[in-house]
């Protein structure tokens, strides 16, 4: 009775974990697919351009408000903390590194996988659930070219732009804050943030994690809005995933990520 | 929505985002003025570098003249030894002394060159040989307190007699 129980548990989390392999195995094969047959969204480049307005130009304005509304959050918290020690000066150094290396990337993406990867999920999975998937088939005509490779590419092309925005709106957001509200000088804000931020180990390092938060969290909802059951419970269910596994996603491979890049020793 | 109308809206989201990355590079990060122009390299020992990092600034007068390239241990003589990328612009006599030296008490710290008055001005791969190493808090407080011992031991015996 007990092993009898206890055996099905254990075939129960087995199921779960060759389930979960499977899923890995043919979302991976599933991105190799895309990459290969991206010749379609590359060369009618419309259909990738109508792809970077929705994901990117219609997440504009959450990015740029948050990244705003960050940074002057960041300067008030800084100068709080700094002027204890006597540095506010630094407050230019803190926010810009703050943003740059981690902030900018890592919100912008949390943002973006919300606003952009959710709907990109629910799309999908709604053409998949109304047919049009397999009417595209029987034309002849390759789904994953024409519907998936254009919105892969939008998000892939939107995100580093999107997080630049973030970075460069907070900045100024902490300036705001900072120099025109609380009084730190204006040429000790930003002279100190130049002498400190450095182009390839901050800013260029900012755009490799955006870069690869992007492919992450379109794989993520293309996939998922791909794989979705064709049923109205099914769409919701895969779009709610896309935005909790591509959170997780962002937080895991910015860990890695930092590890990698920030970690080296010797600059600081 | 109509076609151009909406490439109109992408060309402009992607020129801010590249303004973005731009304004990321030339304000903040201040890419302009280290990154493609000429240097040469020097070394120097130090006894002792305290809390100098590599790209740490090389300032002569003040003035950022150049970058801390690299900081290796010098197994030989138990020395650092500290490679600097001096702007070609600037040009150094031979007999330059190298100091590391803190901006504000507890600011960051860096290589500061003083000018000799040699002729010979110095070349790519050159070593700077007067160095002064970094002032170690510690050592400088076990000074002043041997210091003020010793002060403490004297003055009685004076006034005994």
């Amino acid at each position: 009775m007990l092993i009898g129980a206890l055996r099905a548990r254990l075939e129960r989390l087995g199921g779960t974990v060759t389930s979960a392999v499977w899923r890995l195995g043919f979302a991976s094969r599933f991105l190799f697919y895309l990459v290969v047959h991206s010749g379609t969204a590359l060369r009618r480049f419309r259909l990738t351009i109508a792809q970077i307005y929705f994901a990117g130009v219609l997440s504009l304005v959450i990015i740029l408000v948050s990244g705003l509304f960050v940074g002057m959050v960041l300067a008030l918290q800084g100068y709080e903390t700094l002027q204890r020690f006597g540095a506010s000066e630094s407050l230019g150094v803190l926010v810009a590194l703050s943003l740059v290396r981690e902030l900018g990337p890592v919100v912008a993406g949390l943002l973006f996988a919300s606003r952009a990867g959710s709907a990109i999920t629910a799309e999908i999975g709604l053409m998949k659930a109304t047919e049009q998937i397999s009417a595209m088939e029987m034309m002849a005509v390759d789904p994953i070219a024409r519907v998936v490779a254009p919105r892969f590419w939008g998000g892939v092309l939107s995100m580093p732009l999107l997080a630049g925005l973030f970075s460069a709106m907070g900045i100024f957001g902490g300036y705001l804050v900072g120099v025109q509200l609380i009084g730190v000088d204006a040429g000790a804000f930003w002279s100190q943030m130049q002498a400190a931020v450095d182009w390839n180990n901050d800013i260029l390092n900012g755009v490799i994690k955006s870069v690869v938060f992007g492919v992450a969290v379109t794989w993520i909802a293309v996939f998922e809005g791909y794989d979705a059951p064709p049923t109205a419970e099914g769409v919701s269910r895969a779009t709610t995933r896309t935005v909790v596994t591509s959170s997780l996603a962002i937080l895991a491979l910015d860990f890695v990520l930092t590890a990698l890049m920030f970690t080296g020793g010797n600059h600081q | 929505m109509n076609r151009s109308i909406l490439d109109l809206w992408v060309g402009l989201f992607v020129a801010a985002g590249f303004g973005g990355l731009l304004f990321l590079a030339l304000k903040v990060g201040n890419l302009a003025t280290f990154s493609t122009d000429a240097t040469y390299q020097v070394n120097a020992k130090f006894s002792n570098i305290g809390g100098l990092k590599e790209r740490g600034p090389v300032k002569s007068a003040g003035v950022v003249v150049g970058r801390v390239a690299g900081i290796r241990f010098d197994g030989e003589t138990y020395e650092a030894m500290v490679t600097m990328n001096l702007d070609a612009k600037f040009q150094f006599p031979r007999d330059t002394t190298a100091k590391i030296l803190t901006s504000g008490i507890l600011g960051e710290q860096y290589v500061g060159l003083e000018a000799g008055g040699d002729g010979v001005m110095l070349k790519n791969g050159d070593r700077l040989r007067l160095t002064q190493s970094a002032v170690v808090l510690e050592n400088l407080i076990s000074q002043f307190l041997f210091s003020k011992a010793a002060e403490g031991k004297d003055p009685p015996k004076e006034p005994a007699k």
